[in-house]
């Protein structure tokens, strides 16, 4: 019933972007299209074309709020030069002071996951248990259900937060790693001719 | 240095690390028998003689005396190692290989993440719980006023009455009992407590003892006991001294009995309350 007066007014898509620029004022986490379509009732098509008009005008250097794709939505954030006086406001738990041994445990779980921490343990050669707790608290990563064996470990994957943390897309925005296949070569060669020389 | 030169002098083996290893290969040697941690010790005495440290030598030595350990471990443990144990050098080095490559990966991974919070960190965004959603409607079929009262009117029946019956511990009045003592003292001046209760139930001896007790108060009896858990005896008052004047002087000498008696059920009604209560 609102289609056809939607359809009347002169510059519909303007209106739109109001709508959804105000649904985005009040969401708190990234919305993806298809929530803002509902919530604004309208087709997910025109909700794109109004987010790329929202785009233009909270931009980098345009606007002191910045709208950014990021966990799968939309979402606005404060422009990067505004960054010091929101550093002076308030503190991000999140991503203070992270150890090289909670990254380490944060790529396995956003490159592996869902795994569990007998995974990750297997993987850097120590206990995972405090590092993946230590992530659990800052929620960055979450409990996604138990391995398929009976009695299985539980397994965590990461939260929209960490994508959001890290300003991704989605996780497949991380980059392949594929990169590294020469040390593995070369690593492989020198386990063997050590193991020739064991059984000479 | 070369590791496989390394002079060994062991309680089970005597001779170069080289040989040991070929021993051990061959089955010729149980690895059982083997003190590793004498080897470690040969290594590092061996290692410190030396002004620098060999790096390579220490990373070929951590290698082998590694598969050697593992190698001893799936001997004292055939069982659990069924699958593992038959993996040759070759796939044993391939495997490590993999689990190195692998972590080299997730520490390039962490050093990607790591570049990236520093440039992404300037970003501060809204964070808070996620937003109630509006609450869905209900819509309810449509109803009969007729039929929900009548539903409603079988729920607001008074609840039957739940019998306690088979609860209830059954207290014999302990007027019964002051009575029985009093026509046993009307018969005797002493008897024996115990011997009088034998063969009632415990509470008709925890009743027994109340009428007892209320008989000590009210002066008509004197009780002693020789020690704890001993017999109680129990004497008509004055049975002692005037021992002569028993059983058919009593009602004469209490002129007020009629009175009394009265005080006496009083007190034996509030008696029994109270044990009531207490049990």
């Amino acid at each position: 019933m609102d289609r056809p007066l939607r359809l009347i007014s002169t510059n519909p898509l303007d209106q739109l972007a109001r709508t959804v620029e105000a649904l985005l004022v009040v969401a708190s986490a990234p919305l993806p299209v298809t929530e803002l379509a509902d919530a604004a009732n309208d087709d997910p098509e025109r909700v794109e074309a109004a987010l790329g008009l929202l785009g233009e005008r909270y931009r980098e250097g345009r606007s002191g709020i910045v709208l950014e794709h990021v966990a799968g939505g939309w979402a606005l954030r404060a422009a990067r030069e505004a960054s010091e006086a929101c550093a002076r406001l308030f503190e991000r738990p999140a991503q203070r002071n992270l150890s090289q041994a909670a990254l380490e445990t944060l790529a396995i779980v956003a490159y592996l996951g869902p795994c569990s921490r007998p995974d990750i343990a297997r993987i850097r050669g120590v206990a995972a248990d405090s590092a993946v707790a230590n992530l659990v608290d800052r929620g960055l990563v979450v409990e996604a259900g138990r391995d398929d064996a009976a009695g299985g470990a539980i397994r965590y994957r990461t939260t929209p937060l960490f994508e959001r943390v890290f300003g991704l897309e989605s996780l497949s925005q991380l980059p392949r790693l594929d990169d590294v296949g020469a040390d593995a070569d070369q690593i492989r060669d020198r386990l063997h001719a050590v193991a020739e020389k064991r059984s000479a | 240095m070369i590791v496989r030169e390394l002079d060994l002098d062991l309680d089970a083996f005597e001779g170069p690390f080289d040989l040991l290893l070929t021993l051990v290969l061959k089955d010729e040697l149980d690895l059982r028998e083997l003190d590793i941690a004498a080897i470690v010790i040969a290594f590092l005495e061996r290692l410190a003689e030396r002004d620098e440290l060999d790096l390579e030598a220490c990373g070929e030595f951590l290698v082998l005396i590694a598969a050697l350990l593992e190698l001893k471990a799936r001997g004292l443990f055939p069982e659990e190692a069924a699958e593992l144990a038959e993996l040759e050098p070759e796939a044993a080095a391939e495997e490590l290989a993999r689990r190195l490559a692998e972590y080299r990966r997730m520490k390039e991974a962490a050093g990607w993440l790591r570049e990236r919070l520093a440039a992404e960190g300037d970003r501060f965004f809204r964070l808070g719980p996620a937003p109630l959603a509006p609450k869905v409607e209900l819509r309810l079929a449509p109803q009969e006023p007729e039929r929900l009262a009548t539903a409603l009117r079988a729920l607001a029946v008074e609840p039957p009455q739940v019998s306690l019956a088979h609860m209830a511990l059954r207290f014999p009045p302990v007027t019964q009992f002051l009575e029985r003592f009093r026509a046993l003292l009307r018969r005797r001046t002493r008897f024996d407590f115990d011997a009088e209760v034998r063969g009632l139930s415990r509470v008709e001896q925890a009743v027994a003892f109340l009428a007892l007790l209320d008989l000590r108060r009210t002066g008509e009896i004197a009780i002693d006991q020789a020690a704890p858990f001993a017999p109680i005896r129990v004497a008509r008052r004055g049975a002692g001294s005037v021992a002569g004047r028993a059983g058919d002087a009593r009602p004469g000498d209490r002129g007020a009995s009629g009175a009394s008696g009265e005080e006496n059920a009083n007190r034996d009604e509030r008696t029994v309350a109270w044990t009531v209560r207490s049990a």
